[in-house]
């Protein structure tokens, strides 16, 4: 029904009100999306396309292989669970995409309208170019005349349409009184053609179009490869959150129906199960239950809530089910409340300038008074305007950014496809350049160098008996540390003991007869042990009066954490754990992984201020965090990294989503920054040199379009292929 | 020389056909699915007559 909800046209006015800023699906008729991420050939499709098909309520079922799902025009009323669950009876895993949350059809447009330019300019600079070569080889008179008209009827058309991007964006540059790399681009364009049709009118010997349209083409290469780059990432992203269908259970007559998070109202009555996260802010009715609340705070333990507590939206209900009244729903949520932090965090990253821009503003305006001496030198020297144009021209054109233009986005296509390879998606066309320069990484802990589940750590201690009674006590309960005790027991191969009528009581503990006597597994207040631990513990009673026993729990570190922490000492960076948890779990980790320093207790607003404190002091930080509470430290970061577990808010505002467990990737992701950050610098500097040597030559009046053809596409090649050398690299 | 008169019209039609013809895949969306479109191939299963829809 969600699903539905969220696309169908007759779905009531408060589910459209809501949704208003998504786009439409890819396909118009597709109203639900699965994603099947074990799919690999042509038997897959065409079973999941049959299975479909089969269900009677399915109009038509079309699987995308490349991105791993399928897109079904189903009647009103199937929802994408039970179609996902046809699938899985097939004999594949299947999971519901919230449709809203892919909005492919934007970034794949943009993509489409630069290939249809690029084919455009391509088709153009090949028949110009044979016409050329023609003239290029001895053609006079009137048959250079014919060509040179023919090549000028092909080149305008062309180009009106395919270097619109650069117009556009020179445009806009200039009228905010800024130069970027698309006003010489423009100018050259624009006076190449001038002056080539003026002489083309004179019968001249020289005309350029075949460079301006090679210009183009290059040009509108470099923009594809980044667009390619950015989407291949940016789609990945929008598969994770759309993983996360917003559902919530609302109470109505007595009976949960099960709703959108987006149709929720103030006062309304929620259901929040066991396992599932709290879709708003409100306050709790009924029930009584332990709450995760590592994804606002940064703490493992989880805190005890009861009828009339507050629960704020992104908590985790872990044991009892409870009932809460709505008392903020959708923007007004103290989840959304973070969003106004990252706001205010972003504005101080908008600053950075790329080394592109960087580029364009040393360059734009040098090649600029270039060739405007060129022009005034030859006007007064020879006084013949004709020629001195002609000049000017060749010397923009020779010196035109084709290569500069180039020189970034195929190094960052070429790094950003090695890093995909290695798991992480880079969303930010800049987030390379910044990474580069990081000089300190700052850690969340749990959920990011720890796995946020916990460990027994003194289970050696326990006797037999003991182990067994614990491992009875905790099989039925859902709570993470319960979890801890099962997942030990159950390594060691240990025999649960046998315990009858055993009962969870939500927010305490379990409790059963073992023998007649009451034996009892949880809070420790709640069993009566004195605890001087500092950190997580559960009290086991074993009943028959005896002193109850203490079971300790420490989050365990992520895979790699150790290795990445080595690996970037070793390149000189300084590594600090950063966490909302106690000060004694904080420490213990840093220790553990041998960090250069840590600091505790802090809130949302403190990290943000310790990521500025520490920019202030001209630090590069990287920031890697996945909770709500990182959010604003994320963004107010040079440049930041989340694992694909992280809640959407702490991937939206990070610059990397980082896929799978372990942690090693990001060791990577530096080096290969600082390798493409190489890579770019000698791009320029490539670019450069010919300009130096192309440039005299220019001023000199011996630069024929052949000259400038050549210099032109030799300058892009090397630049290419330099780029493309990070990809072998291992 | 006159052979021009041909030569050029037919290498620009022959030029502006394989650009119709790109940019009638591009606007059919024949590039949404590379890796699937490459696989479907290999089925038999649409293999007696194309599939309706």
């Amino acid at each position: 029904m969600t699903a539905l909800t969220t696309n169908g046209p007759a779905s009531c006015p408060g589910c459209l009100a809501a949704p208003a800023d998504r786009v439409d699906p890819v396909l118009p008729d597709a109203k639900l999306a699965l994603s099947l991420p074990t799919i690999h050939c042509q038997a897959c499709i065409a079973t999941v396309e049959k299975c479909l098909n089969a269900h009677e309520d399915v109009r038509a079922a079309r699987v995308n292989l490349t991105r791993k799902r399928v897109l079904v025009d189903a009647a009103p009323g199937v929802t994408a669970r039970d179609l996902a669950q046809v699938v899985m009876d097939a004999g594949f895993e299947a999971h519901e995409l919230d449709t809203a949350a892919l909005n492919q059809t934007q970034t794949d447009a943009a993509g489409r309208d630069i290939l249809m330019r690029l084919a455009v300019a391509g088709f153009a600079a090949m028949n110009v170019m044979l016409l050329s070569v023609a003239v290029w080889s001895g053609a006079t008179d009137a048959t250079r005349d014919m060509f040179h008209w023919i090549s000028a009827a092909i080149t305008l058309p062309a180009l009106a349409f395919s270097a619109q991007p650069f117009f556009r964006n020179a445009w806009a540059a200039l009228r905010a009184k800024r130069l970027n790399m698309d006003v010489p681009i423009t100018l050259a364009i624009v006076l190449a053609v001038v002056t080539s049709l003026w002489e083309t009118g004179l019968s001249g010997k020289h005309a350029y179009f075949d460079a301006a349209l090679a210009l183009t083409f290059f040009l509108l290469a470099g923009r594809w490869l980044d667009a390619r780059a950015r989407s291949a990432a940016r789609s990945a992203a929008e598969e994770l959150t759309a993983l996360e269908v917003p559902r919530a259970w609302r109470i109505e007559n007595g009976e949960p129906e099960e709703v959108n998070v987006s149709v929720l109202r103030l006062g309304d009555h929620i259901l929040v199960r066991p396992g599932a996260r709290a879709p708003v802010d409100g306050v709790i009715l009924q029930g009584a239950s332990e709450v995760d609340r590592s994804a606002l705070t940064g703490e493992t333990m989880p805190a005890l809530r009861q009828a009339g507590d507050a629960m704020s939206a992104g908590e985790v209900n872990l044991t009892g089910p409870l009932t809460i009244k709505a008392t903020a729903v959708g923007v007004d949520t103290s989840l959304h409340q973070l969003a106004a932090l990252v706001a205010v965090a972003e504005s101080g990253r908008s600053r950075y300038t790329s080394l592109a821009d960087r580029a364009a503003k040393l360059y734009a305006p040098g090649v600029h008074i270039l060739s405007a001496l060129a022009f005034l030198g030859w006007l007064l020297w020879s006084g013949d305007m004709r020629v001195s144009l002609n000049i000017a021209a060749a010397v923009l054109i020779i010196t035109c950014p084709c290569a500069l233009g180039l020189a970034v986005p195929a190094v960052t296509t070429a790094a950003s496809g090695r890093l995909f390879a290695k798991g992480l998606l880079v969303k930010n066309a800049t987030a390379l350049e910044r990474l580069a320069e990081v000089d300190t990484v700052v850690f969340d802990k749990t959920g990011t160098v720890t796995m946020g589940t916990p460990r027994v750590t003194n289970w050696d201690s326990l006797t037999p008996s003991q182990k067994a009674l614990a491992y009875a006590l905790a099989q039925s309960s859902s709570h993470p540390l319960s979890q801890a005790i099962v997942q030990a027991a159950a390594a060691e191969g240990i025999e649960p003991a046998h315990v009858s009528a055993q009962t969870e009581r939500p927010g305490y503990g379990t409790m059963a007869l073992s023998e007649g006597d009451e034996v009892r597994l949880g809070r420790p207040e709640w069993i009566g042990a004195e605890t001087d631990v500092q950190g997580l513990c559960a009290a086991l009673d074993q009943g028959r009066g005896g002193e109850p026993l203490l079971i300790t729990f420490e989050d365990s570190p992520r895979d790699g954490a150790q290795a990445l922490m080595q690996s970037l000492k070793g390149q000189g960076v300084e590594v600090i754990l950063l966490s909302g948890d106690r000060e004694a779990p904080v420490a213990s980790v840093a220790a553990q992984l041998g960090m250069d320093s840590h600091a505790a207790e802090k809130l949302p607003q403190e990290k943000v201020d310790f990521v500025q404190r520490l920019t202030d002091a001209g630090r590069h930080v990287l920031m890697v965090g996945d909770g709500l509470n990182d959010t604003g430290a994320l963004a107010a970061a040079h440049v930041s990294i989340s694992p694909a577990q992280a809640l959407d808010a702490a991937r939206a505002a990070s610059d990397i989503v980082l896929l799978g467990q372990d942690l090693g990737p990001v060791a990577d992701a530096l080096a290969t920054a600082r390798l493409a950050t190489k890579r770019i610098n000698e791009n320029f500097t490539i670019a450069t040199i010919y300009n130096v040597v192309a440039v005299p030559l220019a001023v000199a009046g011996l630069a024929t379009p052949l000259i400038a053809a050549l210099a032109m596409s030799t300058s892009s090649l090397t630049v290419s292929v330099n780029a493309l050398r990070i990809r072998g690299r291992t | 020389m006159n052979v021009l008169t041909y030569l050029i019209p037919i290498s620009l039609i022959l030029g502006g056909l394989g650009l119709a013809g790109f940019i009638y895949t591009l606007r059919s969306r024949q590039y949404e699915d590379p890796d699937g479109d490459s696989r479907r191939i290999l089925s038999s299963e649409w293999d007696d007559k194309p599939r309706t829809d």
